[in-house]
């Protein structure tokens, strides 16, 4: 009965003051959409990840390899069967059809161990047809659509299968690669017999690998699933200090109730108690509406995250969001988390609170000199971890923890910075409503600083995050020019026909240039191998950020290979280092390129040296130099004589186009977090303005009551919003530029392999400007409406006696 | 005359309907003269020193303030009253928190524009705030707290000081060094005063003294030479 009436008399502060709890559950269910959204497509993606890892039992059975990434001979297979090893071959191959990418897996299922048969296929009543010509070519329902018309074996949906990956027979793949007798790898059964000889000691330079329960994409996409969950988690902090700030107003408004109920008997333990089962019951009512908003959130950003990773890293990851109820479950306990978080203080108040503790409705907000003295401090030594953290470590994590450090260094140094301005101002000033108007606002500060941290948090995010993207555009714009100099690029159906259109061009066009590349493990991971022609086109235009000066002199002559940055940062490769390829032969780095976009490492030599060491290269591709005019008539000409599907005919303006179609795509996710963010950041404003606001009269009836008007309280209290908001504006602009120079210098280089320039935009600075002035405007809206429709009777009451 | 009221009359919106608050009020009060208001809770004093002050409208009746009727302002108008001839000490003392003691005192006589240092130093000395000047105030006792807000308003050397129930919140001794000190700065300065009080005591040492009751003057008592 006690705990019941306390309960009631603590719930009645929520039916008078509305706004206050629809601003709680709010903060608290943004807070909580945000990061449920972000962690929902983390969690599809991953779960595709996991079954492209256990399309061949990989996450589970060991395999067979060659060290050199060379494939394995049919010889060699035979030799190990024969000495009782359980091995089923494999090959794996890319299949192009036109613009479609299939990757083609090819098995043998009569001795595939169940582990590594993709479900449906293994329990197959069309053995026979899979085995004997023209065979069955399993696939998702998605690219059987996709394929429809090519042609290929009959297609046989899949429900275990990823969207662009076909799975047949190990001898309908050899042929359809053109690989015949080829072996990429060898599964081996579980259970071998203890007494068989080591591989190596039956096929020189081949190896056993473990089970790998990550996969590749999983490894290659984890940077960017962590910088994705670095933004959720940025948006819930913003989030959370709507929540922090309601809370804590809450409890200090309801200190006089605190009192009477401990002085009518209410032991301190069941009031903190009562305190904790409300914000529970707040926790899982907004936990609620936070999944269920995270759902939606998800599922408006999941189609660009996957366009994304598709783009990006050649992941397939479906479009739609699954219900996954570790994911509900999750949201619910961040949520109760954050609440948690953010009532810590005001709960440890409560418990610690003497009887006899007078009423001070702003007591929370007062923030005294040591308090922002200890901020600094706290500031300066965040600051000086996350320096000797840049200097000294290195990885993605620390990365990121730069980016946590230099944002909270500066968040919690905010408050301490607009106090010393404030201060000074004061003392500069010498018209009384001035100094009133800067000493008034050093007064509100502990109350807004929360929310001009998460201005600060927000903005800074927009200005690091809109510089990088703008810095990669601008690269990337003039790395593309650079690096895609052939005016048209065309693929042949066959060798055959490569063989007639290599013919049919001399004397159409400038230069014939093949692209032509094998796949393959170099230094233990997989990698491009590409040969390119001694030609000025890549003499000129080749984007290198280092060489020496005979580069395509070794390059040409075989003597010497290019490598990607990734490579060379990764390996910390150098020009002079010796570099092993697929195969098992040996060259020399002569030169270093930039490659943005590409998630492998790649490796360039010359054409000959590349026939000559893969002899079975696809030689279907090729650039075309020509007179840009010439293109149109060209492609023509290319389409009627060799009947080409269109998209077997990519002309520059096309290719550039979809290039930069994948990059904007890729920072599509990253600027919606980013504007979610903001708008999280607007709505904490607009919280504190109207916590503010309620307890704003006694402050001003005064000065109304010295001779200010209305209109002028309301004016100076809106010059207040614009001043803070530009002033916490013009501090983001360092931090933002640090933050971008972070992610350009230390984070892209640990997630993608690539450094990039740094360039700024001021125009992009105006843009955000006006954005936060209009948000910070449009937060403080209500409260200053309110404001200007306060009667002087409202304001008798701060003076009346009798109220 | 400098305060002149003419059948003044308010009533207050309420949700039974509208509540008288003052009815026909006519009062006068000469420069450099003092006038008590007494009365009991709800009797109309503070509204009728609202209405004075130009901080609230009457629903009827003139009230002229230094031969002004102020009636006729708008709220442009009323400010400017409120800041050059008029000067209000309230019970709360409403001092502005976020000031220095010193910046407090001369805040209003700076609204005004008749800021005087000397002045201010020797009502600083009266009313022995010279250890206090950088404190903040919160950091002060009702007293001391009082005692800033009479200065602010003396400092600016009104026409006319409105206190609604200065010593309310002070004990009786502080209180009366309070009202002394009050009084005579209000004399020194030629000022009239105004105020509103419980206390028969205080109010006796007033010149004039009103008791209002339900809304309308029930007694005028004038101090005896």
């Amino acid at each position: 009965m006690m705990r019941r009436t306390a309960m009631s008399a603590l719930l009645s502060h929520w039916r008078r003051r509305p706004l206050q709890l629809v601003m709680l559950l709010l903060g608290l269910s943004l807070a909580t959409a945000l990061w449920s959204g972000v962690q929902a497509i983390n969690a599809e993606a991953r779960a595709s990840y996991d079954r492209a890892a256990a399309t061949l039992g990989q996450d589970r059975l060991d395999r067979i390899v060659s060290v050199t990434g060379a494939p394995i001979a049919q010889s060699e297979f035979i030799a190990l069967r024969r000495a009782g090893w359980l091995v089923s071959p494999v090959i794996e191959g890319t299949l192009r059809l036109g613009p479609t990418r299939l990757h083609l897996i090819g098995i043998d299922p009569l001795t595939m161990p169940a582990e590594g048969m993709a479900g449906d296929i293994g329990a197959t009543n069309d053995l026979l047809a899979f085995l004997t010509p023209p065979g069955l070519l399993y696939v998702s329902a998605e690219t059987a659509e996709r394929l429809s018309g090519q042609s290929l074996p009959p297609l046989k949906v899949s429900t275990s299968l990823l969207a662009g990956i076909g799975m047949t027979d190990i001898g309908t793949a050899q042929q359809l690669l053109g690989k015949p007798g080829e072996i990429s790898q060898l599964i081996v059964a579980p259970g071998q017999r203890l007494d068989l000889p080591p591989v190596e000691q039956i096929a020189q330079g081949l190896v056993v690998k473990a089970p790998d329960a990550q996969g590749d994409l999983a490894r290659l996409t984890d940077s960017f699933h962590l910088n994705l969950t670095a933004f959720g988690f940025l948006a819930f902090a913003v989030g959370l200090f709507i929540v922090y700030s309601a809370i804590g107003l809450a409890f200090e408004q309801r200190r006089a109730t605190f009192r009477t109920l401990r002085s009518l008997g209410l032991p301190a333990t069941t009031l903190t108690a009562l305190l904790l089962a409300e914000l529970v019951g707040f926790a899982i009512v907004a936990g609620i509406a936070g999944v269920l908003l995270g759902y939606l959130v998800g599922s408006v950003l999941l189609p660009g995250v996957a366009a994304t990773l598709q783009g990006l890293y050649g992941a397939s990851v479906p479009g739609t969001l699954t219900l996954r109820p570790q994911w509900w479950a999750s949201g619910l306990v961040i949520a109760l988390f954050g609440t948690l978080a953010a009532a810590a203080q005001s709960l440890w108040r409560v418990w610690r609170m003497p009887l006899l503790a007078p009423a001070q409705p702003r007591a929370w907000a007062r923030a005294s000199e040591s308090g922002l003295r200890l901020q600094a401090a706290a500031a300066v030594a965040l600051f000086a971890a996350t320096i000797a953290l840049a200097a000294f470590g290195s990885g993605l994590v620390v990365g990121f923890s730069v980016l946590g450090g230099l944002l909270l260094g500066a968040a919690l140094l905010l408050p301490v910075l607009l106090a010393l301005f404030l201060a000074l101002m004061q003392r500069l000033t010498r018209r009384p409503i001035a100094e009133w108007f800067w000493a008034d606002t050093r007064q509100q500060l502990p109350g807004l600083s929360l929310a001009l941290m998460a201005l600060l948090l927000a903005l800074s995010a927009n200005i690091g995050v809109g510089t990088m993207v703008s810095s990669f555009r601008l690269t990337f714009t003039g790395w593309l020019d650079q690096r895609l100099a052939a005016e048209l690029y065309v693929t042949a159906r066959d060798e055959a026909q490569a063989a007639d259109l290599r013919t049919w061009l001399t004397g159409r066009v400038d230069a014939v240039l093949p692209i032509w590349s094998v796949s393959g493990e170099v230094r233990g991971a997989p990698a491009e191998i590409f040969g390119v022609a001694d030609d000025p086109t890549y003499r000129d235009n080749w984007p290198l950020l280092a060489r020496v000066p005979d580069t395509w002199d070794r390059v040409a002559t075989g003597t010497g290979a290019l490598i990607n940055e990734q490579l060379s940062r990764r390996d910390r490769l150098m020009i002079g280092d010796s570099l092993m390829l697929p195969g098992g032969w040996t060259t020399t780095v002569a030169g270093v390129y930039s490659d943005y976009g590409n998630p492998l490492p790649q490796v360039m030599i010359g054409i000959d040296a590349l026939t000559k060491h893969y002899p079975d290269v696809a030689r279907l591709r090729y650039g075309l130099r020509l007179p840009s005019e010439n293109v149109g008539t060209l492609s023509e000409a290319l389409r009627e004589r060799f009947d080409l599907p269109p998209e077997n005919l990519v002309d520059q303006a096309s290719l550039k186009r979809r290039s930069l179609d994948i990059f904007e795509q890729t920072f599509s996710v990253t600027a919606a977090l980013n504007i979610l963010t903001l708008g999280v950041a607007g709505l904490a404003m607009f919280a504190s303005l109207m916590t503010l606001s309620t307890m704003r009269l006694p402050q001003l009836a005064p000065i109304w009551a010295m001779g200010l008007t209305r209109r002028q309280l309301v004016l100076l209290e809106l010059a207040r919003t614009v001043v803070l908001a530009i002033i916490t504006l013009l501090a983001a602009l360092p931090v933002g530029l640090g933050l971008a120079w972070v992610l350009l210098s230390v984070v892209n280089v640990e997630a993608f392999g690539w450094q990039l320039p740094m360039h700024i935009f001021p125009g992009d600075w105006v843009r955000l400007a006006a954005l936060a002035l209009a948000a910070s405007l449009l937060s403080a809206f209500i409260p200053l409406r309110q404001l200007a429709a306060v009667s002087p009777s409202d304001l008798l009451k701060v003076f009346a006696n009798e109220r | 005359m400098l305060v002149v009221l003419e059948d003044v009359s308010k009533s207050y919106r309420t949700a039974e309907g509208p509540l008288p608050v003052l009815q026909g009020i006519d009062l006068s009060l000469d420069a450099g003269q003092s006038l008590a208001l007494t009365g009991e809770s709800g009797s109309g004093k503070s509204t009728l020193l609202h209405l004075v002050a130009g901080l609230d409208h009457p629903d009827h009746g003139r009230i002229m303030i230094d031969g002004q009727e102020i009636g006729g302002l708008d709220d442009k108008g009323r400010a400017a009253l409120r800041r050059s001839t008029v000067g209000l000490v309230f019970q709360q003392f409403n001092l502005i928190p976020s000031l220095t003691v010193a910046a407090n005192l001369a805040f209003h006589a700076r609204l005004a524009g008749r800021f005087d240092a000397a002045w201010q130093q020797a009502l600083t000395t009266r009313l022995g705030l010279e250890q206090l000047l950088t404190r903040y105030p919160e950091q002060l006792s009702g007293g001391q707290q009082q005692r800033v807000a009479i200065g602010r308003t003396l400092a600016a050397r009104p026409k006319l000081v409105l206190a609604d129930e200065p010593t309310g919140n002070l004990d009786e001794a502080t209180g009366d060094a309070v009202m002394a000190l009050m009084r005579s700065l209000v004399a020194e300065t030629g000022s009239s005063l105004l105020m509103v009080t419980h206390s028969h005591r205080l109010a006796g040492q007033l010149d004039r003294r009103i008791h209002l009751r339900s809304g309308r003057i029930d007694q005028t008592v004038e101090r005896a030479a």
